[in-house]
């Protein structure tokens, strides 16, 4: 690991002076090397240790990256920005991986800054790259990107601020309003992922119907939605909502079998059992229509909500934690989603009907329309815009 | 409603499980319903969870409220013209400050209940007092106000009181020698928090290789080990400590909450914490299930004596161990536990703190 001079930043990949000329995105060296790179993790002896590994090494695969490419395409000639400041998340260990790629494609040079704590997965990942790196073919990228790891400073950060032609911040609202006191420059450009809300509708008449099989199945993508990242992730679902006949029967089947794969496949360090409960009697304590609290031991907890209003989304469950709503048909709640909704997961019902709903009631929120168990699928169209597109620039040729 | 001074003239170890139990019940089932009553918050906890307050139930199938309730909410169970008294504590786990609001009854219910609990080592009459701490921490009122309250309140087992410390926390060591020549043959009661009479105290004599004769004395501390396990700092090992700096043979820990001020747990001769006819514990495992004797978990905390704010049945942050009911070695009743300390922190997933 290389130390900067002022000794604060160290470089876990690439150094201080980087190349910050831009590549055309898709650049065939750019998919070469990410196909390399999904090999050499996929191929890494521990991965099944690491899910979150897997699921990067699968994602940034030579199919993908090609998939991406030809929806990329639309006949206009594009070009990178420049440098790329990514800010990645501290408690996500893979995010970093998958922002840097997003700068990658689009033809840009990187400084990443990874999570300050310690996860294997961005030593494993950093290590990769940097070998990878090494290879001759590769020495034009090499030139282009830095990973760096640095304790929260702002004169670090405000220093990578005013050189990039992009910041990339991975929230929250907090951080994103803290960053932006270091200006970039003028021409430069922001993304930005503020706090999200996210939520989910079942339909209650299509879980009356469902096979066993499938349950099972259904709940096991509920959980990963909602518990992978312990209900903390931006597009983690809070609210339930329940379309079609009321009844808590259905309801019951479907919760116990989540409670089921929770139990099996969840386990909660006794703090966050304590902030879990405090989370709910303060939530309790808040909201002035609560029908009904039911608990599963303190696996899931589910808090009935009698009317809903906007004020919803400042309702954030913890550790498995879901308010609930029954909705006699989908435009009943147009009225909560704000622009702060983002991903919206739907087991039972026409997507088609949710696009009409977004579309038609005028909403400003509701970026994505996922089948349960896709919650947590990142990707290049994220928080209402393509990545892509936004980190690089046309060449109008006329 | 429950009436403390039924209790007062029962021995504070004295009962049995079954004769406690009953107390404990009649006790809870009128607070629980005084604070349903009282407290709009509190009675929207107990209507959330689905728990009846005009039932009378077990004290273990009481909803607890956690200690960061009181850092989130206002709590409290009387007119704010009836506050006498609020208490501040930063606790540990955020910034934010509990806040225990007391009326004149719960105030001096608080100090009835620790007179009967400390007599219980030091004997019935005021004794002279050294405090392990400055003058400060009791003048200030911005200093750490449970402390100062704690001071404060264990002030009433002294007749004449002095303080160890200076402002810097430096000891004075005239002052300490002067008093002891002067109650050279008695009892001297000393107090303090278990930190600073470890870094303040202890640790200087130590450094200094000095010894201030106290061996008549009495000492009792509290406040928590967190800081001294950093320290690899055990009871034994404090306890030897005093013993070879002092000469102080009885040392007493007491373990208690400032939401609970008052029904202290208090170290008997065996080195055990016990609960008293004034509360009760309750380990937990995480499905908040009861542990078993021997079995560490989240320790629950029962007091009777929270009477203008709800705060008579709470979960701690801490872990502990019941280690027996009755039949402690050293003679007392109720049950005997120990503290393992605080739960460990644990990382959060999720993705909203890039720049931290």
């Amino acid at each position: 690991m290389l130390m900067s001079r002022d000794k604060k930043i160290f470089y876990l990949v690439g150094q201080e002076n980087i190349n910050k000329n831009p590549l055309p995105p898709f650049d065939k060296i750019i998919c070469e090397f990410l196909n390399d790179l999904s090999n050499k993790i996929d191929k890494f002896k521990e991965i099944l240790k690491y899910p979150d590994l897997k699921s990067f090494s699968f994602w940034c695969r030579k199919a993908n990256i090609a998939k991406y490419k030809k929806e990329f395409e639309d006949g206009k000639v594009r070009m990178g920005l420049g440098l790329a400041f990514h800010i990645t998340p501290s408690n996500v260990p893979t995010n970093f991986a998958y922002s840097f790629v997003f700068g990658l494609l689009a033809g840009n040079a990187n400084i990443v800054r990874v999570p300050s704590t310690d996860h294997p997965q961005v030593e494993i990942i950093c290590k990769t790259i940097k070998n990878l790196l090494n290879i001759k073919k590769y020495s034009k990228i090499k030139k282009m990107n830095a990973f760096i790891k640095y304790e929260k400073n702002d004169e670090i950060t405000k220093k990578f601020s005013s050189i990039c032609d992009a910041r990339i911040i991975w929230g929250g609202d907090t951080s994103i309003r803290e960053i932006r006191q270091f200006p970039i420059p003028e021409r430069s450009i922001e993304i930005n992922f503020a706090d999200k809300y996210s939520f989910c509708i079942l339909n209650s008449n299509s879980l009356e119907k469902i096979k066993k099989k499938e349950l099972k199945n259904l709940a096991e993508k509920f959980f990963n939605d909602a518990y992978l990242l312990d209900q903390n992730a931006c597009s983690s679902p809070h609210l339930i909502v329940w379309l079609g006949k009321s009844n808590e029967k259905i309801k019951k089947v479907f919760w116990n079998e989540v409670h089921e794969t929770v139990k099996r496949k969840y386990e909660l360090a006794t703090i966050n059992v304590v902030k879990k409960y405090n989370n709910l009697l303060k939530d309790v304590i808040e909201t002035n229509n609560i029908k009904d609290v039911k608990r599963y031991g303190n696996d899931l907890y589910r808090v009935s909500v009698q009317k809903i209003k906007s004020d919803i989304e400042k309702r954030r469950g913890a550790f498995g934690t879901f308010y609930e709503y029954d909705c006699g048909k989908i435009d009943d709640i147009s009225k909560i989603v704000s622009s702060k909704f983002q991903t919206l997961t739907y087991y039972g019902i026409e997507k088609s009907k949710i696009l009409d709903f977004v579309v038609n009631n005028r909403l400003k929120g509701i970026d994505r329309i996922v089948p349960v168990g896709r919650a947590l699928d990142i990707d290049v169209i994220w928080d209402g815009f393509d990545i892509e597109k936004n980190l690089s620039r046309i060449i109008d040729v006329k | 409603m429950f009436d403390i001074n039924k209790l007062i003239t029962i021995p504070p170890f004295s009962l049995k499980k079954k004769e406690k139990q009953k107390i404990m019940e009649d006790a809870l089932f009128d607070l629980t319903y005084h604070h349903y009553k009282n407290c709009s918050k509190y009675q929207k906890i107990l209507d959330g969870l689905n728990y009846n307050p005009k039932k009378r139930n077990k004290a273990s199938e009481i909803p607890f409220i956690t200690t960061n309730l009181f850092k989130d909410f206002e709590l409290k169970s009387i007119n704010k013209n009836e506050i006498i008294k609020t208490i501040t504590s930063s606790g540990t786990s955020n910034s934010d400050l509990s806040k225990i609001f007391l009326d004149r009854l719960t105030a001096t219910n608080q100090t009835k209940v620790l007179t009967k609990i400390v007599s219980s080592v030091l004997g019935n009459k005021r004794l002279p007092m050294i405090i392990i701490d400055t003058e400060e921490s009791i003048a200030n009122r911005n200093f750490f106000s449970a402390r100062g309250a704690a001071i404060k309140g264990f002030s009433i087992f002294g007749n004449e009181i002095i303080f160890a410390l200076d402002k810097n926390l430096r000891i004075k060591y005239d002052v300490i020698k002067k008093f002891c020549k002067k109650h050279n043959n008695e009892k001297i009661f000393v107090f303090g928090f278990t930190f600073i009479i470890f870094k303040n105290f202890i640790d200087k004599l130590l450094k200094t290789k000095k010894f201030l004769p106290l061996s008549k004395s009495v000492l009792i501390h509290g406040g928590g080990w967190k800081k001294l396990i950093d320290e690899s700092v055990t009871n034994n090992k404090f306890k030897n400590l005093i013993k070879k700096t002092t000469g102080i043979k009885r040392v007493y820990n007491y373990y208690g909450m400032v939401e609970q001020t008052g029904s202290i747990l208090l170290e008997c001769d065996k080195g055990n914490l016990h609960s008293s006819i004034y509360s009760d514990v309750i380990i937990r495992n995480n499905d908040f299930s009861e542990c078993k004797i021997g079995q560490k978990g989240l320790v629950q905390l029962i007091s009777v004596i929270p009477q203008s704010y709800p705060g008579h049945v709470i979960l701690s942050e801490d872990i502990g161990e019941l280690l027996g009911e009755d039949n402690c070695k050293c003679g007392l009743k109720g049950k005997y536990f120990k503290i393992h300390g605080r739960v460990k922190n644990a990382e959060i997933r999720g993705c909203s703190d890039a720049y931290e």
